[in-house]
């Protein structure tokens, strides 16, 4: 008896020898990329910087994620500083990077660097995660991190808060352009994760009802510098 | 009648009865219309984006074997393995094994429908393993021992009472009618089972052909959990998931939120393209794959409905859709529920079993116009009756078409017959005629002209 894979092979090509017509398309089909082609049908996601950074604003203000924007370092870890105290933080977790460092080293709480020893139960512990990220997505209010900006997978995603720092210049106007930045930037060798996040966990499964926090965070802070 | 039609006819006659469930279900529904049009409106031109997203899957779909093979050798230089299942029978065997030679204990599960079609949850189960469904309408479903109402919102139709009451039961928690705190109770008893899971089992929304990796769309965060923490990630996809560009995503991803649930993006869209790597702090020592046909290429080698295979299995044509709304998603007695359900069920089911859900339909359209990737489904729910006449013609319909027949060819018969029932019409409307009742009581028959249309025109061109 043939192998599966095989035989799924021959019914796809039997199937294909039968050729299907094209879709019924409301325009003429043009030829491209479909994130250049399809870019003017798209939601904005703004044409100069400054106009990226207001429709982030707005996107993640509808989200319900905190957007603080600070001029320099300093200020971005004196702004994660205030708001561990105020939320009472206790264990901080945060993946190290040059942009993270300093601002874990202003808290006061206990902070651990977690790409340098995982350890899951101590990480579902903690009372937020801080991390890096691959890029912004000004048009959905997106945020790419990765298992290699946001140390690992359970860093962003376990911990009850989430706090992403990041440089100004790291927003994207839309996701056609931070796929084709991460695939410029690992090539083939892409981390083994890569994920948008928009917003904090959320869930409306109980009577289509809004609750924000089913699994991941519950809150979402972005931190952009500059 | 097949066994599936006669319980399909007493569940959808009792449910459609049901005036309390079908206002419930309408204000459940009321906010993603809201929501939908809201997010719909800032697209610049949404029908040229359905087109974009449609030729995506397009271009994929009909030159899937290509693309196929270029998804699995990526996939497998990331270091991932793939496995192929011809029916459901193999991917449960192949689960199964994975499972055993892990020495697996305990499973967590995200949403994956692929997963309730090939009945795995029971397969696990019956060999002894503890599977948990950690989508929270996955996990109430479960709790309650149902099959998913909707295969996006699976308990769309369950009050917040019954679950409170449920969780009071498994879980011996108290009373409370906040979703919020609902929602909180599964959270909390949800995280240690990630933790201690050796097995995380997810589907698949997309698997990206150029660069190897598959695509995972979620609101909760518990794919990612599913996916971070158990040693073992086992990935469970249908073989039409395949798209050929990673740009192609820049499209479909906000596509498939705003049309199934309203949303610019839906909170997680993660790309995963193999196991930990090298110098990466967590995350799975294996990575499998499990590619599922189950009567996929049935359906591919009929060129006529060949793009149901489009489908981004968003939900939009059952949220639009007035049978749906009315009969509710436990009653199609199918993975899928809605038009798409109904459209392909018959191909990887059987015609002759399911194609009285082709008849499940009022013909409006609206799920047509509101695919994301533009299936075309509504013709297809007629061109499934079709084929039905044409496999295994009723005898209804051989009557029929043979008496039409006769009596077409004899136009002396046609022109008797006609007299015959404009005399005749005003006494049918007083006689009890079988099969008829239900349309006539709330409906009166036109009055008869006194002369037939070929009369009238002889009479006028004299």
């Amino acid at each position: 008896m043939p192998d599966a894979r095989s035989d799924i092979f021959a019914r796809i090509r039997e199937a294909l020898k039968v050729k299907a017509p094209k879709p019924h398309l409301k325009g003429e089909p043009a030829a491209g990329k479909t994130s250049a082609v399809a870019k003017p049908w798209l939601p904005e996601g703004g044409e100069t910087a400054d106009a990226s950074l207001s429709i982030l604003a707005e996107q993640l203000a509808k989200l319900k994620a905190v957007l603080i924007r600070v001029p320099d370092h300093a200020a971005a870890a004196k702004a994660v500083a205030d708001l561990s105290s105020s939320k009472g933080w206790k264990k901080v977790a945060y993946h190290g990077h040059p942009l993270t460092r300093p601002i874990a080293a202003a808290l006061t709480c206990e902070t651990w660097e977690a790409d340098a020893s995982f350890d899951k139960q101590k990480l579902e512990g903690c009372d937020a995660g801080l991390t890096t990220c691959e890029a912004i997505v000004a048009q959905l209010g997106a945020i790419l991190v990765s298992s290699a900006s946001s140390g690992g997978r359970a860093l962003s995603i376990l911990p009850h808060v989430h706090v992403v720092v990041a440089e100004a210049s790291q927003v994207v106007p839309d996701l056609g352009s931070s796929l084709a930045l991460v695939q410029a930037r690992h090539g083939k060798d892409m981390p083994s994760m890569l994920s948008f996040i928009t917003g904090p966990s959320r869930t409306g499964d109980i009577e289509r009802i809004l609750v924000l926090g089913a699994h991941g965070p519950k809150e979402l802070y972005l931190v952009l510098v500059g | 009648m097949s066994d599936s039609k006669a319980i399909f006819l007493k569940d959808a006659t009792v449910n459609a009865a049901d005036g309390d469930q079908r206002a419930f279900i309408r204000k459940a529904l009321g906010g993603y219309y809201v929501n939908r049009d809201l997010q719909k409106a800032r697209y610049r031109d949404w029908e040229r984006a359905r087109d974009a997203a449609s030729l995506a899957k397009w271009s994929a779909v009909n030159d899937l074997a290509n693309v196929l093979e270029k998804f699995t050798a990526n996939f497998e230089r990331n270091g991932g393995v793939v496995h192929w299942a011809r029916d459901a029978a193999e991917a449960r065997a192949i689960i199964l094994k994975i499972a055993k030679d892990a020495d697996a204990k305990a499973i967590v599960k995200s949403k994956c429908m692929t997963s309730e079609e090939i009945h795995l949850n029971e397969a696990l189960e019956k060999a002894g393993y503890g599977v948990v469904e950690s989508d929270l309408g996955e996990f109430i479903q479960q709790l309650r021992g149902e099959a998913p109402y909707h295969f996006v919102f699976p308990c769309m139709h369950v009050k917040r009472e019954a679950i409170s009451e449920l969780f009071t039961k498994h879980l011996g928690t108290a009373p409370t009618d906040s979703p919020e705190e609902l929602t909180m109770i599964a959270r909390r008893h949800l995280r240690q089972l990630y933790v201690d899971a050796d097995i995380g089992i997810t589907g698949a929304n997309f698997l990206v052909a150029e660069t190897g990796q598959i695509s995972i769309t979620e609101n909760e965060g518990n794919a990612r959990l599913t996916a971070a923490l158990p040693r073992i990630h086992i990935a469970l996809s249908g073989i039409e998931k395949v798209v050929s560009h990673l740009d192609d995503l820049s499209v479909l991803l906000p596509m498939l939120a705003t049309a199934g649930a309203g949303q610019p993006m839906t909170c997680y869209n993660t790309l995963y393209s193999g196991p930990r790597k090298k110098g990466e702090c967590d995350g799975p020592e294996e990575f499998h794959l499990v590619l599922l046909d189950n009567a996929r290429t049935r359906l591919l080698a009929d060129p006529e409905q060949r793009d149901a295979l489009h489908c981004i299995r968003c939900g939009a044509c059952l949220n639009v859709c007035p049978i749906f709304k009315n009969i509710g998603g436990l009653a199609y007695g199918t993975t899928y529920q809605g038009p798409i359900g109904s459209v392909i069920t018959p191909h990887l089911r059987g015609l002759k079993q399911w194609n009285h859900l082709s008849g499940a339909s009022s013909l409006c359209g609206a799920c047509t116009d509101a695919c994301p990737v533009r299936i075309d489904l509504h013709h297809h729910l007629l061109h499934n009756r079709r084929n039905a006449a044409k496999e295994s013609p009723t005898l209804f319909d051989r009557v029929f078409h043979h008496g039409f027949n006769f009596v077409i060819k004899r136009p002396w018969l046609f022109a008797t017959g006609g007299r015959i029932f404009r005399a005749t019409l005003p006494l049918l409307q007083k006689l009890p005629l079988p099969y008829m009742g239900a349309w006539m009581k709330t409906r009166d028959l036109p009055k008869a002209p006194a002369s037939s249309f070929r009369d009238q025109w002889k009479n006028d061109h004299a």
